[in-house]
């Protein structure tokens, strides 16, 4: 079977690569396009490790197809940091030590990006439910949730 | 997987023929959140994927001057949600899509896959049904309408013939006083399989239930309407007599499975517990809008 040619935008740069048809954006981006930030945990969208942005909406990379990036933004955890300077949540996950293994961060670091980015004053009722989709088998996760409520705080009182 | 195509048509005429062209192999793709996994776990092996989500019709969601909605088979969840009216309207058909799975999953599950992929337990469809939402269809024979729940056949199964596809859901519009409900159960807080669902749809006028409609997930192979249900609430005040004659008439019909989610005593109790507690949402709902 011939390869697919996909024409997308990983992290604002315009790419160009070939996929099999049923081969998933994870494994593109960890395979051809080098970028291993994205972890597979379940490959069954349960576990979050993979979660990247489509069109600016969160999703498992491991339930989306490659070939379904055509034309579309795609943002991953290597897009997180800019010209060096990690993100306020990057910055403080390693403050507040918000991390163990390692596999599950760049999964929760996107989707409390997102969070972030929509609510920019959540409760910690709302950051557990919104991070459910995130498993997190060391932390048990308080660590987690209170380094994305401290990084809210912190983002609110620099807006000020 | 070697000998597997994608295809993205962009019109509904092409994805029609092209499904019908790949024959008993083809496999539909909307959110891919059943499909990806049934594929990795190897339950499904499709010869051909048909992507639906670059067809406008099967994306879009539109309110018609008299207050319809007509929304796409491939509608996420969280563009659902993001709709400035959507959810005013039908908050309970938007809180049970929003209860498929996580974050994640909402930025691609939809209704028209929660539908196809036929699980009794499946969230969206108990309040699609008591919404009284009708489901469009197109195949090599034309388009068709049919209730959401003449669609669901059994268990991973459904009524619609080889080739058709489903366009999109058509939401009628709303008398005043009109607001709805969705409920599940489940033993933890988020992220699970329901154990009972329940959608409840009604209008009130001066204080009395003018419609109502009810229906329950997870409790029979298909997702029941309960007509009996919403013939107790209509025409009372949702006095207790007139609730618990419509929680009595869920649990008449419940015929669930006994497994380690829930046993048939459980899932027959909760049926009319949840209905009460819908009833009371929805009705609050009116009463606050």
């Amino acid at each position: 079977m011939a390869k697919l040619q996909v024409s997308t935008t990983i992290n604002g740069e315009p790419v160009e690569f070939l996929c099999s048809p049923g081969e998933t954006m994870l494994d593109a981006l960890r395979g051809p396009l080098g970028l291993t930030g994205s972890k597979e945990g379940c490959g069954s969208g349960d576990c979050g490790a993979c979660t990247i942005t489509l069109d600016g909406r969160l999703v498992c990379s491991c339930l989306v197809l490659a070939a379904e990036a055509e034309g579309r933004q795609i943002g991953t955890i290597e897009g997180m940091a800019k010209g060096g300077h990690l993100h306020p949540l990057q910055t403080k996950f390693l403050e507040m030590a918000a991390l163990q293994c390692g596999i599950c961060t760049p999964g929760v670091l996107m989707a409390a990006r997102a969070l972030l980015e929509r609510n920019p004053d959540p409760t910690e009722e709302e950051v557990r439910f919104w991070l459910a989709g995130n498993l997190c088998r060391c932390t048990g996760y308080d660590k987690i949730v209170r380094a994305v409520l401290e990084t809210a705080a912190e983002l609110r009182e620099a807006a000020q | 997987m070697s000998d597997l195509h994608y295809l993205s048509p962009r019109t509904l005429d092409e994805a029609i023929k092209a499904f019908s062209d790949a024959g008993e192999t083809a496999r539909i793709l909307a959110g891919g959140t059943d499909l990806l996994v049934q594929m990795r776990a190897g339950t499904v092996r499709p010869g051909t994927i048909i992507d639906i989500k670059k067809i406008g019709e099967m994306t879009d969601i539109e309110e018609a001057p008299d207050g319809s909605f007509v929304v796409g088979a491939a509608v996420s969840g969280a563009v659902l949600a993001e709709h400035p009216r959507f959810g005013a309207v039908w908050p309970g058909v938007l809180e049970a899509v929003n209860l498929i799975g996580s974050t994640q999953i909402q930025g691609r599950a939809s209704a028209g896959g929660n539908l196809c992929n036929a699980s009794p337990a499946g969230d969206s469809v108990p309040a699609l049904v008591a919404a009284g939402a009708t489901v469009t269809v197109a195949g090599p024979n034309g388009r068709r309408q049919l209730p959401v729940e003449a669609v669901p056949a059994g268990p991973g199964r459904t009524n619609l013939a080889r080739g058709e596809i489903v366009v999109g859901f058509r939401f009628p519009p709303r008398p005043p006083g009109s607001s709805d409900a969705y409920l599940r159960m489940i033993p933890r807080t988020e992220m699970d399989i329901a154990v009972v669902g329940c959608g409840v749809s009604l209008t009130l006028r001066d204080g009395i239930c003018t419609a109502a409609r009810v229906a329950l997930g997870a409790v029979a192979p298909t997702v029941l309407l309960v007509e009996a249900a919403g013939k107790a609430l209509t025409g009372s005040k949702l006095d207790d007599a007139a609730v618990d004659a419509a929680a009595a008439a869920c649990r008449a019909v419940c015929r669930p499975i006994d497994d380690k989610r829930g046993t048939i005593e459980y899932r027959t109790k909760i049926a009319g517990v949840l209905l009460k507690r819908a009833v009371r949402i929805a009705a609050d709902r009116v009463r606050g809008a």
